[in-house]
């Protein structure tokens, strides 16, 4: 079964002002290196499907087609927003397993190595087209 | 695959691509008997043997390929098929290469009509002879979208009418500046991205390196080519000092240089220092020569700075590419001082082309924290970790500022 | 350069989605197909995904002793993630263009368009360019 691991950030002041650009080069240092051993671990399991990190929410636009069908893009967004900013697509038995794989990737450590404990949002990932509609 | 098999057929089959290119003009379906030559010759080969003349092999198989294509669109082109039909079976194919046709695949290859990616993925399949496999890899691209580029880029090809045959004379220097480009940032997509151990794609570098070896071999006078090559040299001979075991990227300033490869750097110093003086100086030699004085310095504290100034200097004139800008920015730094350095930023600050991108912001960071400004460059190293697309330069950015920041005791402000 | 192009959705979006008539959801779907045909077909296509309804989503968090602790409950104003696109492009105006394609994906009378579409940049393994 294919899940989606969804790692957030929140762009609120005070997310932000507890993020990663107020840690501490050892402790930033020190996520970024689980971060590639724990994509590292599940490839080896042959659990990993596909990995992906997104650019900062910064420099994200919203787009609509307007009547012309040309793009109309737009870069404001609530303040306080959770941004998908990475994510892990992982085949597994069962959503328990995809859980356990979730909590590992919650326990990354953050500020003084301390796990950070992070929200990840478990999905499970759609096979195939949407069914014919009989 | 057997490797010797393998290597002999990339070496091969552009050599090949050309033979049949300039007997049916059809350069698509030329490619694709070709390939289909190259697959019966990887099955056939490890069973029977390598032929005696395996050119003439696989130009045989790829003409009766391609005499079975027009046959089968028989219709309107029973002239043409009259003609393929009469395609010589016997091994009297010419045994002397046709050096030219590889330099002809090439210019068409990298056709300034085509978008740089579908160059980047036809000269790979059709000069370097790499399968779209592989070429899918190293984009990290699905296989069928790959093929789809491929075959789109060779479809454009057809419909463009280009001739099998070399630019004229007056076309040559601008078709030849777009067969570098393309080579170039073949080189750069791999050499970048050569981090720890994922040896594919450090093949593109290397690939890259062969092809523009290709290139200099049949042009050894134009200066630009050698210049190439001698740039890609020096830049490669870095490789594996660029990283670090974890994949953090490290500068120039802070490598271990006996990581560097002493070998190549010679061979790309001899090759520049005998070009430059041949006059007709262009970016990629000035490039090379810059590079030459990094890889010439026992220790980043020999750099010769003021030698590096005068080629950006040289290097501004010629080009306006804004990143020769901010290195240029860079050298002044070290040479006349960090606030010399920071006023020619301020020239780019208006440039559409930089003035969001992160290396601007890095640039000026790296300059204040040399300034003295450290909260200045907290804050740009900041900014460019937040606009860069580049994952290993977000990590090295943010423990940059991170860094900065402890030092002098900033911690906790975000901004 | 590749993009990610996502289609989010609250609660009441998708709630709203599972009640259109049976006409708009085909000719939605023959939509996304055709639009995915169209991205392979150009070459620019990398992935794309569609996710199971939010209503088992979950959120887990380690707990003390490294076990799952899963919650199921979420605001109502929460956008989840419905589907997305991977697309691999020369410029960002690209992508754009291809998310507006995907925006104005056909909907009920009256209310095509009004799903946009976030574009959102994926990172690179390398630097951009050598230094």
């Amino acid at each position: 079964m294919k899940f989606i691991l969804m790692m957030g950030m929140n762009t609120s002041k005070e997310s932000m002002s507890k993020g990663i650009m107020s840690w501490p080069k050892q402790d930033i240092e020190a996520h970024i290196g689980f971060m590639i051993g724990f994509s590292k671990e599940l490839k080896e399991a042959g659990e990993l499907v596909s990995a992906e990190g997104l650019a900062w929410p910064n420099e994200a636009k919203l787009v609509r087609a307007s009547k012309d069908g040309t793009p109309i893009t737009d870069g404001v967004f609530p303040e306080s927003k959770e941004f998908l900013i990475g994510y892990w697509i992982i085949d597994v038995e069962n959503a328990e397993r995809a859980y356990q794989v979730a909590a590992r990737a919650s326990a990354a450590p953050g500020p003084g190595g301390a796990p950070l404990n992070m929200p990840i949002e478990v999905r499970q990932v759609m096979s195939g087209p949407p069914e014919e509609i009989q | 695959m057997n490797l010797p098999i393998e290597h002999l057929l990339r070496e091969l089959t552009p050599q090949v691509l050309g033979t049949v290119v300039r007997r049916f003009s059809d350069f698509a379906a030329a490619e694709d008997a070709v390939q289909e030559a190259s697959i019966a010759a990887a099955m056939q080969w490890p069973l029977e043997g390598t032929p005696d003349n395996p050119r003439a092999w696989l130009t045989q198989v790829a003409f009766r390929r391609m005499a079975d294509h027009i046959r089968s669109e028989s219709a309107r082109r029973r002239r043409e098929s009259e003609v393929a039909l009469e395609a010589p079976e016997s091994t009297t194919i010419e045994a002397a290469p046709q050096e030219d046709d590889t330099l002809v695949l090439l210019f068409m290859c990298c056709h300034p009509a085509l978008t740089p990616a579908s160059a980047i993925a036809l000269t790979l399949r059709a000069v370097g002879g790499l399968t779209t496999a592989e070429i899918a890899h190293a984009f990290l691209v699905p296989e069928p979208t790959m093929a789809q580029r491929i075959s789109r880029a060779k479809q454009s090809i057809k419909n463009s009418g280009i001739p099998f045959q070399l630019p004229t004379t007056e076309e040559r220097a601008k078709r030849l500046r777009a067969v570098l480009h393309v080579l170039y940032l073949i080189f750069n997509e791999g050499y970048t991205s050569s981090v720890g151990p994922n040896l594919r794609r450090a093949d593109l570098s290397h690939e890259a390196m062969r092809l523009t070896r290709i290139v200099y071999h049949l042009q050894p006078d134009d200066t630009e080519v050698a210049g190439l090559l001698a740039l890609m040299l020096l830049t490669d001979a870095r490789r594996l000092a660029r990283t670090s075991a974890g994949g953090e990227l490290i500068p120039i300033t802070q490598q271990d240089r006996a990581l560097w490869d002493k070998q190549q750097i010679e061979e790309g110093v001899t090759l520049i220092s005998a070009t430059l003086p041949k006059g007709s100086v262009g970016p990629y030699q000035l490039q090379a020569a810059i590079a030459a004085v990094h890889d010439e310095a026992a220790r980043a504290d020999e750099t010769d700075w003021p030698q590096i100034l005068a080629l950006y200097d040289l290097l501004r004139r010629m080009s306006d590419n804004p990143m020769v800008t901010l290195n240029h920015a860079i050298a002044a730094a070290m040479v006349h001082g960090a606030a010399k350095g920071l006023e020619l930023l301020d020239a780019l600050k208006v440039d559409p082309r930089v003035e969001n991108h992160h290396r601007l912001d890095a640039v000026r960071a790296h300059l204040l924290e040399l300034s003295g400004d450290g909260k200045g460059a907290v804050r740009h190293y900041r900014a460019a970790a937040r606009k860069t697309g580049s994952l290993p330069e977000r990590n090295y950015l943010l423990t940059q500022a991170a860094r900065l920041s402890s030092e002098l005791g900033l911690m906790n402000e975000p901004e | 350069m590749k993009y990610m192009l996502m289609m989010n959705a609250t609660k009441a979006n998708f709630d709203w989605y599972a009640k259109w008539p049976k006409e708009d959801l085909k000719a939605n779907f023959a939509f996304m197909r055709a639009f995915s045909k169209e991205l392979k077909d150009s070459g620019a296509f990398v992935a794309t995904e569609g996710l199971a309804w939010p209503d088992k989503a979950v959120i887990v968090r380690a707990g003390s002793d490294g076990t799952p602790i899963t919650d199921g409950v979420f605001p109502e104003s929460k956008e989840f993630l419905a589907g997305y696109w991977i697309v691999d492009v020369e410029s960002p105006e690209e992508a754009y263009r291809i998310a507006a394609r995907a925006s104005a994906a056909p909907a009920p009378a009256g209310t095509e368009g009004t799903m946009p579409i976030e574009v959102r940049q994926i990172m690179s393994g390398p630097p951009e360019e050598f230094s």
